[in-house]
């Protein structure tokens, strides 16, 4: 409770925030903040993740995903292959023009919450490859949470991108099933 | 010594085809005119040149000069161990040569290639369509004239 003690002195001191506090009183806003905080903490250590994976960097991928640098450790191990039962979209390699409306269709067919990581330079810029065939950086064709630089990337690299991740998504506003939508 | 064979009889044989004949680096090197291109295949992939290995398939463009294009074909004979190269030069106007599907398998990839990349027409070739680029992609991207920095997404960006 004391907690919420000090949360409530907080929010008074704003001005923006008081109205709210009208609305809701304390004690709802305490349970919604603690009940987003809980959420980002389970959410956050528990990220199946969906290699969309085209090109060299996997290779790296592979290290960082296996024993010796293990992103199990913080909680991203289950690699699920069907983009419907995976929270966070890694995009590792160059992505063609032609292959654009494939990562398109896998990134609308996750389910929410999503998240997706741009590994290695050709999918944060193109990379090498500024000609006809790759899109340069795949922010053009969907949202990216966390851009991983390195041609290809460290695995340590990897590591505290995933951290980044996860401190955003701990972060962030949850969103839950019969939390009131934002129009 | 037996290079030298071979170009001979190609020359003896199609006096009228073979323009050029030399050997370059240990390789046999031959330039025809584009008419002739399946009749010189069909007798160096018999016997006994067996040159039945079609290696690559490419073709070069010459901005500028005026035969424009120039079809590249490397043979390989795994009796003889040894490669021959063909060329013929397409006119930019009149792009188009026989299909070497009929003698070669592997040719169809190949062509599809060149014809998505420079635009040749083969002809006689089964299925000539776009192989890498996208159907609704328009030109030739490893034509000389092609814009270095022309994009054509296939799908509407975001922003």
């Amino acid at each position: 409770m004391l907690g919420g003690k000090a949360l409530s002195s907080g929010s008074e001191k704003r001005s923006g925030l008081s109205e709210m506090k009208k609305k809701q009183g304390p004690p709802a806003q305490f349970i919604t903040t603690q009940f987003n905080s809980i959420l980002g903490w389970a959410r956050k250590y528990s990220l199946f993740q969906y290699p969309f994976i085209t090109a060299c960097c996997g290779m790296e991928y592979m290290s960082a995903a296996c024993a010796h640098f293990d992103l199990d450790r913080f909680g991203a191990g289950w690699t699920r292959f069907s983009p419907r039962q995976a929270d966070m979209l890694l995009v590792v390699g160059t992505v063609t023009q032609k292959l654009a409306p494939v990562l398109r269709t896998v990134y609308e067919q996750m389910t929410d919450p999503k998240w997706v990581v741009a590994f290695g330079t050709c999918t944060v810029s193109g990379g090498i490859y500024d000609n006809y065939a790759v899109v340069q950086g795949i922010d053009l064709v969907i949202p990216v949470d966390v851009y991983i630089p390195g041609c290809p990337p460290r695995p340590e690299t990897v590591l505290d991108g995933l951290l980044k991740l996860q401190e955003k998504i701990q972060h962030q506003e949850q969103e839950w099933r019969w939390k009131k939508r934002k129009p | 010594m037996e290079e030298k064979k071979t170009l001979d009889l190609l020359k003896q044989t199609f006096p009228a085809v073979v323009k050029e004949a030399s050997t370059n680096l240990g390789d046999d090197v031959v330039i025809i005119d584009r008419e002739g291109l399946l009749g010189l295949a069909n007798f160096l992939i018999n016997k006994p040149h067996e040159y039945t290995m079609l290696l690559d398939l490419t073709c070069v463009d010459f901005l500028g000069q005026k035969p424009r294009f120039e079809m590249v074909y490397h043979l390989f004979s795994l009796p003889q161990n040894k490669r021959l190269r063909i060329k013929a030069r397409l006119e930019e106007n009149d792009l188009r040569i026989a299909s070497l599907t009929s003698l070669w398998k592997n040719a169809d990839w190949l062509e599809r290639e060149v014809f998505d990349m420079f635009g040749v027409n083969f002809e006689g070739h089964p299925d000539l369509r776009r192989i890498f680029m996208y159907d609704c992609f328009e030109g030739h991207p490893l034509r000389k004239d092609y814009p270095l920095r022309k994009r054509q997404p296939c799908i509407k960006f975001r922003e």
